[in-house]
């Protein structure tokens, strides 16, 4: 079943691509993320050109988040104040990251950057999974349970000038700090097709120290609009959507998320934190790989 | 109208039948070849026939060389070296104009039909295609380039070396096959029949064909150029779309 995509220019297998779409969704359903720091890796697998593979992946995450978006407002889990100020900064870090993508672009190491922000990114995000989920289950196993963290934002933060009262997050923080970590996310969602979920919550947690319960909202809110802001940036300056992959990516990610928020009840959420580290960590190293070992084309050709 | 064509066509059949070197009366299969969303490649079959003064065939025949050639691109080459443990792109060239595509089809290996450098001027064979470097740097980098080039393509199949032979029915009716690539780039492209006769070319024909995007492709294609912003609204708002019908039907499952 070959379909031809208009965009990326290329013959691909509709199934593989639907497929794709549906582990993504799968795992984007059972622990929340959107998925994109998988499926744009997955695609240049694949050999999906990065710049269309980033900017279709975008568009998937848009599709995968709205329903948790929805779920969450209605259950008055999001901080819309706290998000907005999120958004705003994603929308301005999505323009520097245009900025960024055709510098790199030119002198030709956008395919390399994209590799070495992943390596980086997914490898030190999945260590620290993995280092605090083993943790967690030790202390389980020992019927220890460690003293819950107190929540305080960062010496940093607090040194920011202006303050404003973000009633729901349970924070009296310069609205600054949001906005940057809004525009660091918009960039690498520009640059990689990324949400950024994996990012935002930690950051949103451990930086910001806002009120657990509304950080996974509040991050999809984000992710959601900012993945919006991308997908129009990158159909403006890059022209890399290709609506047909986008398609088939949602067609999959959008079924198999369903069935993956089945799944996720019935599952404790320890181990799933323990797996989806491991499959981060994997996506790492195949990535490390990739830019470690002699690829097959040592030559690329640009048409100008 | 008629009296007027007559008069044209008059001096161009004279012209015609006086002519005392052989000509080509050559035909392609497609004028037109529509990427769809089942494109996979296509076939190309190039025919046609040969032409000698007087219908006299010569006893030692002649041979044709076709060529299919995509449109002509500027063309930036990239080449990764391994730098601190990765590979990055450490090098380019640019190229004023590489052909996108290239096949060729004769009915004897070239180097039996003509020599080296007449098969260099007509572009003969996938090494003689001309490249043109748009700086003049060391000739053994540029040589390095067009090979790196040359090589990348032809593992791509855009570039097509001596594919099997045209066969010549009866001295005077050739057919070739020539594939074109499913990642062949959409633009004019040109098959070239020539005829050569104890090493010299003495006739050459061109037909154009036109590979386009057709239909929905096409249409994707032109609306992400034209209208950009519309564009990504419209993706947005399928994503969008799509994720609230999955919601809606997730919840009632």
């Amino acid at each position: 079943m070959d379909i031809y995509l208009p965009i990326a220019n290329l013959p691909v297998n509709m199934l593989v691509i639907v497929g794709l779409g549906g582990i993504v969704g799968l795992l984007s359903g059972i622990f929340g993320v959107g998925g994109g720091f998988l499926t744009t890796p997955l695609l240049i697998f694949y050999g999906i050109p990065p710049t269309v593979a980033a900017a279709s992946a975008a568009t998937q995450v848009t599709g995968a988040s709205v329903s948790g978006v929805i779920s969450h407002l209605s259950r008055n889990t999001v901080d819309i104040r706290m998000g907005i100020v999120m958004v705003v900064g994603g929308i301005v870090g999505a323009l520097i990251g245009a900025a960024l993508f055709s510098i790199l672009q030119a002198i030709g190491q956008i395919d390399t950057v994209i590799g070495i922000l992943y390596v980086l990114m997914l490898g030190g995000i999945g260590g620290l999974m993995a280092w605090e989920s083993i943790q967690t289950l030790v202390a389980i196993k020992s019927g220890s349970r460690s003293a819950a963290r107190k929540r305080r934002h960062h010496p940093l933060v607090a040194a920011l000038p202006m303050r404003w009262r973000f009633y729901k997050s349970g924070l009296y923080i310069s609205p600054l700090a949001p906005l940057l970590l809004g525009m660091a996310t918009g960039i690498l969602t520009m640059l990689l097709g990324v949400g950024g979920g994996f990012i935002m919550v930690p950051a949103m947690l451990y930086l910001l120290g806002m009120g657990t319960q509304v950080v996974v909202g509040t991050s999809l809110f984000q992710i959601l609009f900012v993945t919006m802001a991308t997908t129009l940036v990158h159909s403006v300056t890059t022209k890399a959507v290709d609506l047909v992959l986008a398609m088939l990516l949602l067609i999959g990610s959008v079924t198999g998320a369903q069935i993956g928020t089945h799944v996720a009840r019935k599952v404790q959420p320890e181990y799933l934190r323990i797996l989806l580290a491991f499959i981060v960590l994997v996506v790492a190293i195949r990535m490390a790989l990739g830019l470690g070992w002699q690829p097959d084309e040592i030559y690329t050709l640009e048409l100008g | 109208m008629a009296g007027a064509r007559r008069l044209i066509l008059l001096p161009l059949l004279m012209l015609l039948g006086a002519a005392t070197s052989p000509y080509l009366v050559p035909d392609v299969s497609q004028r037109q070849i529509d990427i769809q969303y089942s494109f996979k490649g296509a076939e190309l079959l190039l025919f046609g026939a040969i032409v000698y003064p007087g219908g006299r065939t010569p006893k030692e025949p002649a041979d044709i060389v076709v060529v299919l050639k995509g449109p002509e691109r500027p063309t930036i080459m990239r080449e990764k070296q391994k730098i601190a443990g990765i590979w990055v792109n450490a090098d380019d060239m640019q190229f004023q104009s590489a052909p996108s595509f290239y096949a060729i089809a004769s009915s004897r290996p070239i180097k039996d039909i003509t020599d080296e450098r007449t098969a260099a001027i007509y572009e003969l064979s996938i090494d003689d295609i001309q490249l043109s470097p748009a700086a003049f740097t060391d000739a053994a980098e540029i040589e390095r380039f067009e090979k790196g080039l040359i090589d990348l393509q032809q593992r791509q199949g855009l570039f097509v070396p001596n594919v099997g032979a045209v066969e010549i029915t009866d001295g005077v009716l050739y057919r070739a096959r020539l594939p074109l690539s499913s990642r062949a780039v959409v633009g004019d492209y040109t098959a070239e029949t020539f005829l050569i006769q104890d090493g010299r070319v003495v006739a050459a024909a061109i037909r154009d064909i036109n590979v386009r995007k057709s239909g929905f492709e096409r249409f994707i294609a032109m609306a992400s150029e034209e209208w950009s912003i519309l564009y990504g609204l419209t993706a947005i708002l399928i994503a969008v779309g799509m994720g609230l019908i999955a919601g809606w039907v997730g919840r009632r499952i």
